[in-house]
């Protein structure tokens, strides 16, 4: 049943005229067109699966958790997908604590349509044991903070979240290999969810007597507003779903055009959604920067853990190899979730990447002695590491970074293994000692510079 | 799965363009203000209307507008399988809130405030369809409750497969996983007020299968003018006029 508190905020008389007033002469109150969006920002945690998108005023953080589960009994061999929506009363004094009202269902079902009965995941490849065990999804979507227009909002939080969110590899063993185990991601690398399609929701409001179309309303218009029709469209031109729950009536031809400006959004808002899940340096922010890279340093950390146990000298030419290898690892990952990445930002990916486990390196390499086993037995180039050192505090600059990433193009490309000139170590050596600082409590802890976050635990008792 | 086989016969022995068979009765429900009974097919939906009315809870009170509350259930004997939860579930959460907003925004609010027009929607027997046949049966109800309206809200489903647009989706159509589009009108004002869709469908044969709904609700709108127009004939006739 539906529930309407005393204390729900109403709009007064005047605002609502000078609301619908304005419209007459295309002016929306924020300044905005009837048919732009607001400014989206697009965040990530330290961990996989987190996401957190502003739309405006607007805040949703989502979040992706998987676990084995026994699949349902008439689709044994898929795994599930769920939306579990939290509507906290800090974002909407209309809100309760408790049970999801309609609203908060009401989202969740329109975002779950969305994503499930258009088949933008795919569940087969979640199936580990036919009729037994299946990875079980689950998205949580926590609103902050209600500036209108949940919906879409919430959705790109989903996506971001799915997008890079990994879940651990698991393979049958034990006697019959019937068991299943489940690798922790310091054995094996997690495996990213396979998605055949991002379906992006677009929020029209119908507004005034004469039916005024605005895309993504504010909640001072959906206060307003007579009625709301909110579509899923994917960039391909397949609508997913679409949602007009009663309200005000209109014409089947301004559902039409709704429909065709709505995928024109749509295909605006797939680019940016997966500009921020890979890296991007035009829209440069140091989350996006540091979750990428964060990423890479785990799975160099996990990497070096076995390359050490295999390998007892390793060659220079190995070794580079071996870096080469998970950059672009790590770069044909994100270049699957890139439609049409061209070549340049491909290879921008890797050195930027490149560049940070460089300076990452830089620091970590302040050992103190040389390392015996290093094949050039030249030690660490101090003046080097102290140049380094430097410029990591003033790394935020883009021109730096566009420099040292000329630089890198050079040292990359040639494997030369030593340049006066170049403020940052060389490839070779960095990875030669990284390999080797991995079980030693290192200097980094103390020197603790500005970006750097806290290391994982888990990552902590490895180098312990 | 072969659900239209290539003579154009669906799984019942319907064609593609053919609703199912629709049979509506009013004033089945002693005590209420208005009720029906409304059934497509296999589908049968008993709808009851309470108001206008005093508002029960003080604090939901509107000053300038009729509260409109609308609850739908799926008793446990409607499905194939016994039922686990018959209300509270999220679906039915969200088609109660689908009903409400649909018939709030034909229902002239502004001329009762104060007041309170409960509608309750239970699912007799469900075979694809339920939400159209909910709303048709709210309409019928709240027109032998009396209530002033814009126009009538009638609803109907059509789907897609093997190529084919489908009217009226029967359970069996509706469960392969093709795509579902409801479309609610008000017929007189040609207008759409609820629409729905899930699966995937490219926006031109989108709009094959909407207009397809579209001529399934008008049809369905025809009935229950006939159905309205022969019962005020026989509330003429009890009153002797």
């Amino acid at each position: 049943m539906e529930q309407r508190l005393a204390n729900t905020w109403q709009m007064t008389v005047n605002e609502k005229k000078f609301i619908e007033t304005a419209l007459l002469s295309d002016l929306r109150v924020d300044g905005r067109r009837p048919f732009d969006y607001r400014r989206l920002i697009i965040k990530f945690g330290r961990e996989d699966g987190l996401s957190e998108v502003q739309l405006g005023h607007t805040h949703v953080m989502g979040f992706v958790t998987s676990q084995l589960v026994q699949p349902y009994r008439d689709r044994p061999n898929e795994g599930t997908l769920a939306i579990f929506t939290e509507f906290s009363p800090m974002a909407d004094p209309s809100f309760e604590a408790g049970r999801p009202g309609e609203s908060a269902v009401e989202l969740g079902r329109i975002i779950d349509r969305g994503l499930r009965e258009s088949r933008a995941i795919d569940t087969e490849s979640l199936c580990v044991v036919a009729g037994k065990f299946v990875w079980a999804i689950r998205i949580d979507l926590h609103i902050l903070d209600n500036g209108g227009n949940l919906v879409d909002a919430a959705n790109i939080a989903a996506l971001a979240a799915l997008s890079t969110f990994r879940r651990p590899e698991c393979s049958l063993g034990g006697k019959d290999a019937q068991e299943v185990i489940v690798h922790p991601p310091e054995t094996r690398e997690p495996l990213p969810l396979i998605i055949h399609h991002l379906p992006i929701a677009v929020t029209f409001a119908f507004l005034g007597k004469d039916n005024i179309v605005v895309v993504d309303p504010t909640h001072y218009e959906e206060a307003v507003m007579g009625g709301r029709m909110t579509a899923t469209v994917n960039m391909n031109g397949d609508v997913c779903a679409i949602q007009k729950a009663g309200g005000v009536g209109v014409m089947h031809s301004v559902i039409m055009q709704c429909l065709r400006i709505a995928s024109v959004k749509a295909a605006d808002m797939t680019t940016k959604i997966k500009n921020a899940v890979s890296t991007s340096l035009y829209a440069y922010s140091p989350q996006v920067e540091s979750y990428k890279t964060e990423r890479s340093q785990r799975m160099i950390k996990r990497h070096t853990s076995t390359a050490a146990v295999d390998v007892s000298e390793p060659s220079h030419k190995e070794i580079n190899v071996l870096l080469r290898h998970h950059l672009e690892r790590s770069t044909i990952r994100s270049g699957e979730l890139i439609a049409s990445s061209s070549n340049a930002m491909e290879i921008e990916t890797q050195l930027s990447e490149q560049d940070e486990k460089q300076r990452d390196g830089g620091a970590r390499t302040f050992i103190g002695g040389p390392s015996n086993w290093d094949p050039l037995s030249k030690g660490v180039d101090s003046d080097a590491l102290k140049v380094s050192l430097a410029s990591r505090g003033a790394v935020r600059a883009n021109t730096k970074l566009e420099e040292s990433k000329i630089e890198n193009l050079d040292v990359f490309e040639q494997s030369h293994p030593l340049a006066d000139v170049n403020p940052v170590p060389p490839l070779h050596e960095v990875a030669a000692i990284d390999l080797q600082t991995k079980g030693e409590r290192t200097l980094k802890d103390a020197v603790k510079p500005k970006h750097k976050r806290k290391k994982k635990p888990s990552s902590k008792t490895d180098a312990s | 799965m072969e659900y239209v086989n290539p003579e154009g016969i669906r799984e019942d022995g319907r064609r593609p363009l053919e609703m199912r068979h629709l049979h509506a009765e009013i004033g089945t429900v002693a005590r209420a203000d208005g009720s029906a009974v409304f059934e497509m097919g296999n589908t049968k939906v008993i709808a009851a209307v309470y108001g206008p009315r005093e508002v029960q809870n003080r604090s939901q009170q509107l000053n300038d507008q009729a509260l409109v509350r609308c609850e739908y259930t799926m008793p446990n004997f409607s499905t194939g399988d016994r039922m686990r939860k018959p209300k509270g579930d999220r679906r039915s959460t969200e088609i109660s809130l689908v009903i409400r907003q649909t018939m709030e925004a034909c229902i002239l609010t502004h001329l009762m405030p104060r007041s309170q027009i409960d509608i309750f929607v239970q699912v007799l027997s469900a075979d694809g369809g339920t939400r159209s046949a909910c709303i048709n049966a709210a309409t019928l109800a709240l027109a032998d409750a009396g209530i002033p309206m814009r126009d009538l809200v009638t609803s109907c489903s059509a789907g897609y497969l093997n190529s084919t647009p489908l009217l009226d989706l029967s359970y069996f159509e509706d469960s392969a996983g093709g795509p579902d589009v409801t479309v609610g009108i008000l017929p007189k004002l040609d207008k759409v007020t609820l629409l729905q869709m899930d699966a995937r469908l490219p926006i031109d044969i989108f709009e094959n299968v909407v207009q397809l709904a579209t001529e399934g609700c008008k049809a369905v709108a025809n009935y229950i003018h006939e159905v309205l127009l022969e019962n005020t004939k026989q509330l003429e006739y009890r009153r002797g006029l």
